[in-house]
């Protein structure tokens, strides 16, 4: 079974979508390790490390998700996660901006997927599958 | 009169306590200095015929327990993969099964920490990494190094318990023994750590009493059951939670100044009191220990310096203290003579503010933390450790303690600070003195009968 992290990046306390990912990606047959709201880089990071997870699914639905996320593929890359897949989603920027122009920038800072409000989670499942396996 | 004899083989002194258990009451104490270099027995011989010599009444021992902390205690290395996960988890394990953590390596191992490990004087390896179904690569590699290191050194396998029978194979042949138990961190800050204390104890039964020469103690008194600092945890935890119709203390906190460390058990959830605060961090063991080897009233007592500045240091006198101390001088006069006991009340108060700093500077490694953040919902708080600020006893004991009449005064130390307003400390506890050295006893009493050692406990507590 591949291990997947799930969290809630930032000074963000929105916990009900991070239950919804978790319950909907254990019943697509994923080993979920969730660390929950108000989650550090490094937490995510450590769990991945110890569970030997395979993606890295990053909540933001406060606005300073843009912040929180910086550097998020470099300190992987320095933690040694270079394979690991990075996922982003929820309302990871401040206001109303064009998507296209948000997912062009957190893809440059080094993210596998990123999702805008309103994305279907079933979405994320097919493109675990696609990236990961099952 | 027949008595139950508990023998605690320490590093200073071999200690004695008789316990009648018809009347339930503790007959008499003695203490000899522990002869570990030549034959162990003769310290407790020499503490025995004090006791009988004291208390004529006693005509038979009928049965005897021992614990050991001799000979440097039981000193561990402890590997893990990430630093705040599985190797905290790791050393959690080994300080919970009474051991000194001397060695502390996280990911891969290298040669330079392969050589570190066999130039140590180590007793027991503790290997962790990975949740089970987590990382198997790290606790493989490490087991190779230390397959190819063939070192005379027993190991715990704690880790992802998938890689476990590949690390059978890796095992095969080796000149070392090993168990594997239970992963020390089966699912991500879960901390299971009861499978590996237990074979950590077997080993230090079988394996480590032997090595360290008290063995030759088991012909007369039967074997020694596990090393000290857990004796006092187990008792810890009786007073704790109480047995059958007894009443234990509920949450409560042992400290143990002694000559080369400060020990301090806690026995409670620590969960956060309040709403507003979400727990980060390795899962915390309701009996937790703590260990810091650079807090002592002797071997350490250099380390303090280092620890507080000489300001700081000043601060712990008593403000009616008046004597001009020389810091330095007077640290540097007890490194060197460990053996060294205040003869006047200058040297007293010096010795109190030693104590003091000890308390201190050991609970703010203890307790938990308090962090705030601000969050666009208002303020929010990250808790890291146990909260332990409505903890209702705390009791001392160790040298510095026990026969001090200012020892309370060296516990409040321990309480609520208003410059360190984020540490979880105990609010408005009360004091109790194990004045008559009983705990480490008691934990090993509680293993046959844990109502009296309770009993015990409750009375001779002060």
């Amino acid at each position: 079974m591949k291990s997947v992290v799930i969290g809630v990046i930032g000074a963000d306390v929105h916990a009900v979508g991070n239950k919804i990912i978790d319950h909907v990606l254990s019943s697509a047959g994923y080993n979920v390790v969730n660390i929950g709201v108000l989650s550090s880089q490094e937490d995510f990071i450590s769990a991945a490390i110890e569970t030997d997870a395979k993606a890295i699914l990053v909540s933001s639905l406060y606005g300073h998700g843009e912040m929180d996320v910086k550097f998020f593929r470099e300190n992987c890359d320095e933690a040694g996660l270079s394979d690991v897949k990075l996922y982003v989603g929820g309302n990871i920027v401040v206001g109303k901006q064009d998507f296209n122009e948000v997912e062009k920038r957190f893809k440059d800072m080094g993210f596998d997927r990123v999702y805008g409000p309103g994305q279907k989670i079933e979405d994320a499942i097919t493109h675990l599958k696609e990236d990961i396996g099952i | 009169m027949d008595v139950y004899l508990l023998v605690d083989f320490g590093s200073t002194y071999t200690k004695l306590t008789a316990v009648d258990l018809k009347s339930e009451t503790i007959v008499g104490t003695s203490k000899a200095s522990t002869t570990v270099q030549t034959n162990v027995l003769e310290g407790y011989d020499k503490a025995l015929d004090r006791l009988l010599r004291d208390h004529p009444e006693i005509d038979n021992v009928s049965d005897i327990s021992a614990c050991s902390s001799a000979a440097g205690g039981l000193k561990m290395a402890a590997i893990g993969l990430v630093e705040e996960l599985t190797v905290e988890a790791a050393k959690r394990a080994c300080l919970g099964a009474g051991a000194i953590v001397d060695l502390v390596f996280s990911h891969h191992l290298t040669k330079r920490e392969m050589k570190k490990l066999a130039e140590t004087p180590i007793d027991i390896i503790l290997l962790a990494g990975g949740t089970d179904g987590g990382n198997q690569e790290c606790i493989i590699h490490n087991a190779k190094k230390l397959r190819e290191l063939d070192l005379d050194i027993p190991i715990i396998v704690a880790g992802n318990k998938d890689a476990n029978d590949v690390i059978d194979d890796i095992f095969v042949g080796a000149k070392f023994e090993y168990h594997i138990v239970k992963n020390v961190m089966p699912k991500l800050k879960v901390l299971d750590v009861e499978e590996a204390k237990h074979g950590i104890r077997q080993i230090f039964i079988s394996k480590i009493i032997e090595a360290k020469g008290i063995k030759k103690a088991e012909k007369k008194i039967g074997e020694i059951i596990m090393p000290t600092p857990e004796a006092v945890l187990i008792a810890a935890e009786l007073l704790s939670k109480g047995f059958e119709e007894v009443e234990g203390y509920g949450e409560l906190m042992v400290i143990d100044i002694g000559g080369a460390t400060t020990d301090v058990h806690t026995i409670g959830e620590g969960y956060p009191k309040r709403t507003e605060v979400i727990m980060k961090g390795l899962q915390e063991p309701f009996a937790k220990r703590t260990v810091e080897g650079d807090l002592g009233m002797r071997y350490s007592a250099n380390a303090i310096l280092s620890t507080v500045s000489s300001y700081e240091f000043k601060q712990y006198f008593d403000e009616d203290d008046k004597w001009e101390h020389d810091i330095e001088k007077s640290i540097k006069r007890r490194r060197e003579n460990t053996d060294f006991l205040p003869t006047n009340k200058h040297e007293e108060d010096f010795d109190n503010a030693i104590a003091k700093i000890c308390c201190d500077v050991s609970i703010s490694r203890h307790v938990g933390h308090i962090e705030v953040v601000y969050t666009p919902l208002g303020s929010m708080y990250y808790q890291t450790g146990k909260d332990l600020s409505d903890i209702k006893y705390v009791i001392g004991t160790g040298g510095v303690l026990i026969s001090n009449k200012d020892a309370k005064k060296i516990l409040r130390q321990v309480n609520k600070k208003s410059n360190k307003a984020l540490e979880l400390r105990p609010n408005n506890p009360s004091y109790l003195l194990d004045k008559s050295y009983i705990l480490a006893s008691m934990g090993l009493l509680g293993q046959k009968y844990p109502k009296l050692a309770l009993k015990l406990m409750k009375t001779y507590l002060l």
